[in-house]
């Protein structure tokens, strides 16, 4: 059997930073990752980027060295992807800020408002309502995030815990400071508003915990496959019939029942910032289907049916 | 603005009278953030649309809405450095499209940033600072609660964020126009020697 070699060169300035010899064909990319954290041990896999050529695209971990267009001498180009944190980290972080942070004006804690209102309670049934709703989505996605989500990639850039927290806990912060206020106003159209809204809130998470079951379901565990998503028994995941992302659809429907319970303009703000970052990544994961698959079903959008 | 201080001896009364073409003018200036975003122009929408948000803001949401501040001398600071700027900013795309650019003209839209731009941020901050106490007492442009959409809005506190987010802001403008200067004007030069 012919062993390989493998020359990292670094992208930018063509230095030499390593040489591998007597690799085996069949080694993986993960493999030679790890050979190469051996001597240079502050970049670890999680951070390298490897390609074929210094502007093209970063090789996937279960590429086999044997199937790559390259010669007995491979070249390889690496790139530094700074540092790098788990996805799971990030989720469990950003989501456990807005649950403890609304909790903390729920509860009126000293210095959120004034001192004659400290510990008190609100006399409107709605915001008590409101305040099981937030928390009950938040622990929904904690749950989901250590026993459903199978993530593709294992971590993302560093920075990004800081501008997703800010972004979570600051929005957070901001709403619950209205809703638990003393000052604050129940809904103009009073408890047929709060019901209304109340049973969107329920259907849309329903609706989402549905879709990310389907999703974990086409995935075994351990794995990086992706398969189209079909609509199963479940009524809430004839909605893939439509639509390609549709927990984005339940998640923004959720926070438009919210808005519609609380009557709070910073809600219906955080809702529209949310809905716009989700159509971007509906769109992304839309495109990234019709490139892979052939046969995608033609009549579905990326995220709100017929329309966007 | 040279001939109204020469005839009057002051500088009061002078923003009445050319708020009218400064409005005009400035707010036209939205159109340098369109033409960036179809990509006839190659600079950053994100710088361009910083720059004339401020001047925006400055001209409707603080000088034109806060009649008290119209005649502080800050005022008159800024107007200048933005005058100046714009003069030499618009002659040197204009001569550039013309294909016959004056080096004159392009040394100055290199150079005369280094003074001005310091002078216009210190007229600006300054008259937002003036401006305050009347802001605070009228409570102008703010939403109180209680209200049926629960949301407020103070433009004291705004105005002071805004002031504090110059901190950061500005260096970064400014360095930007150093860097570009030093490829433009120092880029040349190495050229020229190889010749």
């Amino acid at each position: 059997m012919k062993h390989y070699e493998v020359e990292i060169l670094d992208a930018k300035t063509r230095e030499k930073l390593c040489f591998l010899d007597k690799v085996e064909p069949q080694a993986t990319i993960a493999e030679i990752k790890n050979l190469f954290t051996k001597t240079h041990p502050q970049w670890y896999p999680a951070r390298q980027s490897l390609r074929l050529d210094p502007k093209g695209k970063s090789l996937k971990d279960e590429d086999i060295l044997q199937k790559l267009p390259v010669g007995t001498t491979a070249t390889l180009y690496f790139r530094d992807l700074g540092a790098q944190i788990s996805w799971v980290t990030v989720f469990l972080t950003e989501y456990a800020g807005p649950l403890f942070i609304y909790l903390l004006f729920y509860f009126r804690v000293p210095f959120l408002y004034g001192h004659k209102y400290d510990f008190t309670s609100s006399r409107h049934s709605v915001v008590h309502l409101a305040c099981i709703c937030h928390s009950f989505h938040y622990v929904k996605r904690l749950l989901e995030t250590l026993f459903v989500h199978r993530f593709s990639h294992g971590t993302m850039p560093l920075r990004n815990i800081f501008k997703n927290c800010t972004y979570y806990w600051g929005f957070a912060a901001w709403m619950a400071y209205y809703i638990n206020h003393p000052l604050y106003t129940p809904p103009t159209y009073g408890a047929q508003q709060v019901k209304l809204a109340l049973a969107i809130f329920v259907i849309c998470q329903l609706g989402n915990f549905s879709i990310h079951m389907a999703l974990r379901d086409l995935r075994p565990a351990g794995s990086k496959t992706r398969k189209i998503p079909y609509p199963t028994k479940n009524p809430f995941t004839w909605l893939f019939l439509l639509v390609s992302c549709p927990n984005y659809t339940y998640e923004v429907g959720s926070w438009i029942g919210f808005a519609i319970m609380t009557q709070c303009l910073p809600v219906a703000l955080f809702s529209l910032v949310g809905f716009t970052q989700m159509t971007i990544w509906a769109k992304g994961k839309h495109r990234s289907y019709l490139k892979e698959f052939r046969d995608y079903p033609p009549l579905r959008m990326p995220i709100v049916p017929f329309l966007l | 603005m040279v001939r109204f201080y020469m005839e009057k001896g002051t500088h009061r009364g002078l923003y009445k009278s050319i708020q009218k073409t400064l409005k005009f003018f400035q707010t036209f200036a939205l159109l340098e953030i369109v033409h960036c975003l179809i990509g006839i122009v190659p600079t950053s929408v994100l710088v361009t649309g910083v720059q004339v948000s401020s001047r925006i803001f400055m001209v409707w949401l603080v000088t034109h809405s806060i009649k008290p501040i119209q005649n502080e001398e800050s005022v008159v600071l800024f107007l200048v450095s933005w005058t100046v700027t714009e003069i030499t900013r618009y002659s040197f795309y204009t001569f550039s499209l013309l294909n016959h650019l004056p080096y004159f003209i392009k040394w100055a839209r290199y150079n005369f940033f280094i003074i001005l731009y310091p002078v216009g941020v210190a007229g600006e901050l300054l008259t937002i600072y003036a401006a305050l106490p009347y802001v605070k007492k009228t409570g102008m442009f703010s939403i109180r609660l209680p209200n049926k959409y629960n949301v407020s809005f103070d433009y004291y506190y705004f105005l002071l964020i805004t002031m504090a987010s110059y901190i950061p802001l500005f260096p970064q403008l400014y360095f930007h126009m150093l860097r570009q200067r030093r490829k433009v004007l120092h880029g040349e030069a190495v050229v020229e020697k190889d010749e």
